[in-house]
């Protein structure tokens, strides 16, 4: 992974003391409010319904095991002993003392992390593939180039002061696993006929309360031209992204208002000026950052093991977990294992202290030091021999980490939701703790097969609920939470908005609706079909009929 | 006008006439106008004894102005609001794109923690908002010795450097 040298670490503790002075200056009144906010939130901090919200950047998902192990003691040290996971492959803290911010951020500074860009109109922490550099269908490792555009983004002087929020994501894969399509630019690398690796853009992806599917503006990208690229969409967005209504502010109306083509035609334009520049990426430098995302030495005789055979037929639970959450890796005798933050009864995504710790050791034991963060609020091992997996698997067994239902319908994206954010209308906690109660049957779950349920408390669509196979997304009626549930979403390669079910139904109904969703998958599937499969064969009328038939006749 | 110029708080004679009526004459001295005010009144603004500026927002196209850069001495950019970023696109397009080597000035809502940004897309001078420190402010200017992406003050990247 990414190490700093001398002119990052200068970098991340300038900041910090910036930060403890600009909140100093804030304390003792010589800021106000408005002038502290825009500050603050480019250091991910918010205020919040109880307390501030600390989101701290893991660039691309990736740490390595000190910084996991940083992440829980800051979680002990100034918080409640626990972190939340986003679905930006972030870590959120939700009680921090505002005074303490600036030590917190002093603390990660001594392990070369920070909360810069994590939150207000800037450009956000670029996000990817939880499987980067292991997975078999990649076409090449994204993580260079990820750290690439971030330090190209990293306090960038133009595009600090966005109209909006700025959201970038990299996948290198034949399959979407960063949900590329729902970002604000959209990077996939591709080949072209003579089989040169390049970008593919996107822009104008984005989730929220006018949620868009991006559209490509420029099929083959050199990789050369990267930076020159991005700077010209920045540039056009900046200039003409409106200002005027915060919720039209982001660049998905603006390329909706003028239309892809002209959009594209101005980023042309633009970038015909800067395209030549001390923008031109340099071939050395793509070398030499790749050189930190370099394979680690794999033992050769890891394939030879017998013991993982051995193992699976003799226990079931352990074989069970293998098939859920156990994926293929792309040297064998290898596997990538996904640790699941989703036991029933814990708020999906959420970790303490203790648990951090282990993972943190587990990684260091087995895994080559590293842990990934998936946007699907799940950590993984990317790289840990077959023979250790009985050994890994008992180890997280011990801190609830090894619940076997990765893909499955209980490992559901939730937002914080009413119980800590300022701007929910109804709770998502609770609702995924009703649906674990609900659906507490492992056997059915497999039977069900994979399903994404994705949920937010509000509009603002933290939780990715227009892209859940099943959405669920909380309403305020007459002060009452109510669920406007969507089917069909996923933000995979074929990326798709869900679609309205109907009537949002009381916050007591939720898991019992879902329930009735899932009857008529079960009684339409065909051989072979997973929930979306067959919600897209047979559409959106036999599910609703089967959740309000009965009301109706009420 | 009070200023941060060159790493210092200077006072100067420019004056802002925001609102310049459109009969009147131009009072007397070095003034900033309007942009529009600017586009209507070249003549009047050329015969003037006094130097004249002009004042950009960001809803001007900067490119109207490109052609006639050299006769200003200095080109002031006004910010709104301190959260309004689109002059730091002018300030940048005036230096790099069409290569203006005079004062750029930052005016508005103008606060000590944009200006190191506003440094390096080529703004020279800041009328920081007068309820503020001026010496305070002129600290910030020396916030980060490092800074990882080419810009109007410094044309390479980091990594050049590396
Ligand atoms: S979706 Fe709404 S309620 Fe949930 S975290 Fe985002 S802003 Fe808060």
């Amino acid at each position: 992974m990414y190490i700093y040298d001398e002119y990052d670490k200068t970098i991340v503790n300038e900041r910090v003391d910036q930060f403890r002075d600009q909140t100093r200056r804030f304390l003792a009144g010589e800021l106000s409010e408005d002038e502290y906010r825009p500050l603050r939130l480019m250091n991910g901090l918010y205020l919040q319904r109880y307390a501030p919200m600390l989101r701290v950047a893991i660039p691309y998902g990736l740490l390595s095991s000190n910084q996991l192990r940083m992440l829980g003691y800051i979680a002990n040290k100034y918080d409640k002993n626990y972190g939340h996971f986003s679905t930006r492959q972030n870590i959120q803290y939700n009680w921090p003392r505002l005074e303490t911010v600036p030590d917190i951020l002093a603390d990660l500074a001594t392990v070369e992390m920070h909360a810069i860009q994590t939150s207000g109109n800037c450009i956000r922490n670029v996000t990817s593939d939880q499987f980067a550099g292991i997975s078999v269908d990649e076409i090449e490792d994204p993580r260079p180039y990820c750290e690439i555009i971030r330090q190209w983004s990293t306090f960038h002087p133009e595009f600090s002061y966005l109209p909006r929020k700025f959201k970038i994501a990299v996948s290198g894969a034949e399959n979407d696993r960063a949900a590329v399509q729902v970002h604000d630019i959209g990077i996939y690398i591709v080949k072209n006929e003579q089989g040169e690796t390049g970008f593919k853009i996107l822009v104008g992806g984005g989730l929220g309360r006018l949620p868009h599917i991006g559209v490509v503006i420029k099929k083959f990208l050199e990789k050369r031209y990267l930076l020159s690229y991005l700077e010209s969409i920045l540039r056009v967005y900046n200039m003409f992204g409106r200002r005027d209504n915060i919720h039209k502010a982001r660049i998905k109306i603006l390329v909706k208002a003028i239309g892809a083509d002209k959009f594209a035609e101005m980023v042309e334009e633009e970038w015909s000026h800067v395209k030549e520049t001390s923008l031109l990426l340099d071939e050395k430098e793509i070398t030499r950052v790749k050189k930190y995302f370099a394979q680690p030495e794999y033992d050769p005789q890891a394939n030879n093991d017998e013991t993982f055979q051995k193992n699976l037929s003799e226990n079931k639970a352990y074989s069970l977990w293998v098939k859920q959450n156990v994926k293929n890796h792309k040297i064998p005798g290898y596997r990538a294992v996904y640790i699941s933050l989703k036991a029933p009864g814990n708020p999906p995504g959420d970790a303490t202290n203790e648990q951090m710790q282990l993972v943190a050791d587990l990684a260091e034991k087995y895994s080559f030091d590293e842990i990934r963060v998936t946007h699907d609020q799940n950590l993984v091992l990317g790289h840990v021999k077959q023979e250790d997996l009985y050994s890994v698997w008992e180890e997280l067994k011990s801190e609830e980490l090894a619940t076997p239902n990765i893909g499955l319908m209980t490992d559901m994206i939730c937002c914080p939701g009413l119980d800590f954010c300022a701007l929910a209308n109804a709770g998502s906690i609770p609702i995924a703790n009703q649906i674990n109660k609900y659906f507490d049957d492992m056997d059915y779950l497999h039977d069900i097969g994979e399903l994404q349920i994705k949920m937010s408390g509000c509009m603002n669509a933290c939780g990715h609920h227009h892209v859940g196979h099943i959405g669920i997304l909380g309403v305020d009626k007459k002060g009452n939470e109510f669920y406007q549930l969507t089917l069909g979403g996923t933000a995979a390669m074929d990326a798709t908005l869900g679609d309205r079910l109907g009537p949002a139904i009381p916050k007591s109904d939720v898991a019992d609706s879902i329930k009735k969703i899932l009857d008529a998958y079960v009684e339409h599937r065909e051989d072979g079909e997973q929930f979306l499969d067959t919600y897209r064969r047979i559409g959106m009328d036999t599910f609703k009929k089967s959740v309000y038939a009965e009301q109706k006749g009420k | 006008m009070r200023v941060i110029k060159d790493n210092a708080i200077h006072e100067d004679n420019w004056v802002l006439i925001s609102e310049p009526s459109q009969d009147d004459e131009l009072p007397g001295g070095d003034l900033i106008v309007p942009f529009d005010y600017w586009k209507e009144n070249q003549a009047i603004c050329k015969q003037r004894d006094d130097k004249t500026a002009v004042c950009i927002n960001g809803d001007n196209n900067i490119a109207e102005l490109a052609d006639h850069l050299d006769q200003f001495q200095l080109i002031a950019l006004e910010f709104p609001a301190h959260k309004d970023g689109r002059c730091y696109s002018h300030a940048r397009l005036l230096r790099d794109r069409y290569g203006y080597a005079g004062d750029i000035r930052a005016i508005g809502d103008v606060l000590r923690d944009q200006l190191f940004y506003m440094k390096r897309c080529g703004i020279s001078s800041f009328a920081i908002r007068e309820d503020k420190d001026f010496e305070d402010a002129l600290k910030s200017l020396k916030d980060f010795s490092v800074t990882y992406q080419g810009a109007s003050d410094e044309n390479l990247p980091l990594y050049k450097t590396r």
